[in-house]
């Protein structure tokens, strides 16, 4: 699934392939709705709120294919906070932990979960590093991490379809410039291919390569 | 052959045994969480570990066309350390995740009263998950490891029946089948059993609830072993079905009590550049 967050609760039940799992959703949605108005409690390693054990069910519940949409709607529903995200992205799954990627834009206001970023784009993950490239980390990331994140995209073969905003941050970016320049001298002098996706990129920074005979 | 390797360590493997096990037939393998050889100090090592049988691991096997599971528990060896015994405090919250399909492994290692301890809260917790336990019977005094594991199972709220008693032998085989649990074989280069033996045993016990694995991992072991077995099943006669049976059928079977398999793992395509993991540079 590439659409981004939000899902509606409307858009995630049509999805779903009986009326078991969409009970199952709307208990678990209700159980986040209640969490969202009880007071806050102290997080523990060991132990979690029932609607993050529906968090960490979705998949088997509701099909893999829509467990991004309902982790993403559970979130959403319970207004997880920072502290609530940064949790349950530590002691999520590879699965949890894209959910919760997809679910920042819409749950945090502002830079502060750019740690979450950077963790899940120091990984050779696919699925986290392609979650990691969304909206908020065209709105948060700052220039040094916006570009290494581009480049780790061409390294670990995600379409740079999926970074957010691509456009408007690689505009006018020398400094990605060379970097893209850089990585398709390397990839030259080793008698490998050069992605496509470089070319784009590149031609999107508006600058001329500094080596064009390598290009 | 499709093969289900019901038990393999992965994270001690190369992507190489990952490719020649894709090519071998296999499609699906369960990853227990065991000790690595260097015990561990904190629970905080174990969470990095569980946290890689649910995250990195996966994905590397996915890269192969191979859908991964495991299983998760605090081991015998190391429930014996008191440092690591707040692990079991952490392990509900592991015990919900989508491709954990069982509690595992646990079992005895020198059969001491923090095994004990550590055994029978286990099997609780299985039965409070709705999940099926991996119980491995020990390496040493076997025969009186596997009896007093079976009076534990009898005694616990979890049935026979959602038990896999692991590293089975000659002489631990009938007492095991006679408590109905699944009965598991690992197949390895020196120790426990080998493929020949396997087909014997598979003579007399039938293919029923058996299951057979390579329980690969850091020692001398083989990732392909499944596979020889079918191979050595076939020549002594067995049909291609009592091989689909023992090699997939049984291990979906047990798991899937779990309700957890997903076993649609599209083949491997799109690899970059068809090379391996994916480190970057290739």
């Amino acid at each position: 699934m590439t659409q981004t967050a939000p899902w509606t609760r409307k858009d995630v039940e049509a999805r779903l392939a009986d009326d078991m799992a969409r009970a199952w959703l709307g208990e678990a949605l209700a159980e986040a709705a209640r969490a969202a108005q009880a007071p806050p409690t102290p997080p523990s390693p060991y132990t979690s709120h029932t609607w993050e054990l529906r968090f960490a069910a979705a998949g088997r519940q509701c099909g893999q294919d829509n467990a991004d949409a309902v982790r993403t709607l559970l979130l959403t529903q319970a207004r997880a906070g920072l502290d609530t995200l940064t949790r349950l992205y530590r002691q999520g799954s590879a699965a949890e932990r894209r959910a919760v990627l997809r679910a920042l834009p819409s749950l945090v206001e502002g830079p502060h979960a750019v740690h979450l970023l950077d963790d899940a784009l120091r990984t050779n993950d696919t699925r986290l590093v392609s979650a990691a490239v969304g909206p908020y980390a065209a709105a948060h990331l700052d220039a040094h991490a916006w570009r290494h994140a581009v480049l780790k995209c061409l390294f670990t073969g995600v379409p740079l379809d999926h970074v957010a905003d691509l456009d408007r941050r690689a505009r006018g970016d020398g400094e990605l410039a060379r970097m893209l320049t850089d990585y398709a001298a390397e990839r030259t002098a080793a008698g490998r291919d050069i992605p496509r996706d470089l070319h784009r990129v590149l031609t999107l920074t508006g600058e001329k390569p500094q080596r064009p005979q390598e290009l | 052959m499709r093969i289900f390797d019901p038990h393999i360590h992965m994270t001690s493997r190369t992507t190489d045994d990952y490719e020649a096990m894709y090519t071998a037939g296999v499609r699906a393998l369960v990853e227990p969480s065991f000790w690595l050889g260097q015990p561990r100090t904190s629970p905080a090592s174990f969470f990095d570990y569980f946290d890689a049988l649910l995250g990195w691991e996966p994905f590397r096997a996915a890269q192969y066309g191979i859908a991964h599971h495991c299983t998760i528990a605090l081991n015998p060896k190391e429930a014996n350390d008191p440092r690591c015994t707040p692990v079991l405090d952490a392990l509900p919250r592991y015990l919900v995740k989508d491709s954990v399909v069982a509690v595992g492994e646990i079992g005895y290692d020198s059969m001491t009263p923090a095994e004990d301890t550590a055994l029978a809260a286990q099997l609780q917790m299985a039965a409070d998950h709705g999940l099926p336990a991996l119980v491995h019977t020990p390496h040493r005094d076997k025969l009186a490891g596997l009896h007093r594991t079976v009076d534990v199972i009898r005694e616990s709220n979890l049935p026979t029946e959602r038990v896999l008693l692991d590293h089975l032998n000659e002489t631990t085989v009938k007492h095991a089948a006679d408590s109905g649990c699944w009965l598991g074989f690992s197949i390895y280069p020196d120790t426990k059993m080998d493929e020949d033996r396997m087909v014997t045993i598979l003579r007399t016990h039938g293919t029923e609830k058996v299951l057979v694995n390579s329980a690969a991992d850091w020692g001398r072991s083989d990732p392909l072993k499944t596979r020889k077995v079918g191979d050595a099943m076939l020549a002594a006669g067995f049909s291609e079905d009592d091989v689909d049976q023992v090699l997939w059928r049984n291990p979906v079977a047990f798991y899937g009590l779990s309700g957890r398999l997903q076993l649609d793992i599209p083949e491997p395509e799109g690899l970059h550049e068809g090379n391996s993991i994916l480190r970057g540079g290739e």
